[in-house]
């Protein structure tokens, strides 16, 4: 009998999930379920190419109109699946239809933290997440003159940067003292900021927003109240557990799952943002939020399902574009001991490399994709240069590799 | 519209007729041609994107920014004088018929 695999959710992770599953002569039924209306599509270039015009909406997508049909894979758009049955291996959706599996795969991503005032959530605030969303913020900026963005990290300065070409004035309001905190060292922080100044931008640090009256009017906790045309907001994500709430899945901040994305339920996988994985280069447990997470997960989860199993190993590696700035980041640098710049003669193209007791753990590259494709490679290798070596720039760092090889 | 031809590192031949200026591998990708991945959905970001050009066609491209010529030092696949990203060529008239070979291991 032909087995099925039920895919719910349709992002990065599900659809490199039933390509993989195609691409690994898995011959049973394929269901991918979303609960959005719009042909799969990528995620990053929605607060970068969509939004500043570059890309549109057929050159976002993940594949051509056919591949689905032409792979037999039953793409079921605009339903949301209600509830998992674990004991009868089926799910069923907000439809009303039931829908039997021998697999499972959660691949349902994350979702926007939203503002809230006072228990409500605040109005009139709008979010980038989705293609849905991406549409709604185009139709809403190119009337605004002046737009407020709530939070400093990577999605409200993508979305600052890009309204800014847009000749709007935006004004960014973090909680922190500097942008980017969560992730980035202080020397970056300094970069992006100096960056988004000289391009007009007003910075607000150190200070949150304590009320914001019908979308026009924002109360800040140092008493200054700031108008604007249109706030856009990106606060974080979270990973809800409706989904799983009524059924034996296992949650504690996302879908507990093993190295081969199962979950305690052995024929059902978590992968990508919602999935609380082991990651042996962070050496603990946690949620990733990135397109590398996504996809490789999926092709774990995918060579399970086929007999070919493999445990996820991936470096993990990030990206923000804002202006000339392109930052990439291999690596988990979180708890280093020590950070060495290593810089280019040009201004703003350096690394910082991240050692911790002697190792390195991880490389932010600023405007150095080289230095960054490199890093994945000895990250990958478990190679590590010496202090010395990264801070020299006239040290071939890849000579390393070719030595093991 | 252009035609392109992937040819994939164990062989299999594609030839698909891109509309003007979507990317090699925005072709390549929606196409199903395998062993162009694309990871940062053509952010020039991840270098998976990587292909040879055939000679022929090689002096008709656009120059590479130099965003792109850094990106192809860090290529999984051996960098070649007919390497390009492949997120970073668009289908042109001029480029009707170009034929474009997949590395091996991405």
């Amino acid at each position: 009998m032909k087995k099925r695999v039920v895919i719910i959710g349709a992002g990065h992770g599900g659809v490199q999930a039933a390509s993989t599953l195609r691409e690994e002569g898995f011959e049973g039924e394929i269901i991918m379920i979303s609960d959005e209306l719009d042909a799969p599509y990528q995620k990053p270039p929605l607060s970068k190419g969509y939004l500043q015009g570059k890309q549109n909406a057929q050159a976002i997508l993940f594949r051509s109109e056919n591949y689905y049909n032409d792979n037999a894979i039953d793409l079921k758009l605009g339903v949301r699946v209600a509830k998992i049955d674990s004991e009868k291996n089926e799910i069923n959706l907000s439809d009303g239809a039931v829908i039997a599996y021998n697999y499972l795969i959660i691949a349902t991503g994350a979702c926007n933290r939203r503002l809230r005032f006072n228990g409500h959530i605040a109005e009139k605030v709008y979010y980038l997440r989705n293609f849905s969303d991406a549409k709604m913020i185009e139709e809403k900026i190119n009337p605004a003159s002046h737009i407020v963005i709530i939070g400093g990290g990577f999605i409200g300065l993508e979305l600052a940067a890009l309204a800014v070409e847009k000749n709007k004035k935006v004004t960014v309001i973090e909680t922190e003292d500097r942008l980017m905190k969560r992730v980035l060292p202080e020397t970056l922080s300094k970069v992006f900021y100096e960056t988004h100044v000289a391009h007009g931008v007003e910075m607000i640090l150190g200070v949150s927003v304590v009320d914001i009256i019908d979308g026009k009017k924002i109360k800040l906790s140092d008493g200054n109240e700031i108008d604007a045309d249109l706030i856009l907001a990106g606060i974080g994500v979270i990973v809800e557990s409706e989904l799983t709430e009524n059924s034996e899945v296992l949650f504690n901040n996302g879908i507990v799952v093993n190295p081969f994305q199962q979950t305690n339920i052995e024929n059902i996988y978590a992968i990508g943002d919602c999935a609380n994985h082991y990651n042996p280069f962070a050496k603990k447990s946690l949620r990733l939020e990135s397109v590398q997470n996504a996809v490789d997960q999926a092709k774990v989860a995918a060579a399970h399902i086929v007999e070919r199993p493999f445990e996820y190993n991936t470096v993990p590696w990030f990206w923000t574009n804002q202006y000339h700035l392109k930052l990439q980041m291999a690596g988990i640098s979180f708890g280093f001991d020590e950070a060495i710049i290593r810089q280019s003669p040009k201004p703003e193209c350096f690394s910082v490399y991240y050692f911790k007791e002697e190792k390195l753990i991880g490389v932010d590259s600023l405007n150095r994709p080289a230095d960054h494709l490199n890093a994945r490679k000895l990250l990958t290798a478990g190679i590590s240069p010496s202090k010395m070596e990264v801070a020299d720039f006239e040290f071939n760092l890849s000579g390393l590799l070719k030595q093991e090889i | 519209m252009p035609k392109v031809i992937y040819i994939e590192a164990e062989g299999k031949t594609h030839e698909i007729e891109l509309p003007l200026g979507a990317t090699f591998m925005e072709g390549a990708v929606q196409n199903d041609v395998k062993g162009i991945i694309a990871e940062c959905g053509g952010s020039c970001m991840c270098a998976t994107c990587h292909v040879y050009v055939d000679d022929a066609y090689l002096n008709l491209l656009p120059e590479m920014e130099e965003e792109e010529d850094e990106m192809l030092e860090g290529t999984i696949a051996q960098r070649t004088a007919n390497s390009r990203l492949g997120c970073q060529v668009r289908a042109s008239k001029a480029l009707d018929g170009i034929i474009l070979r997949i590395p091996k291991e991405k």
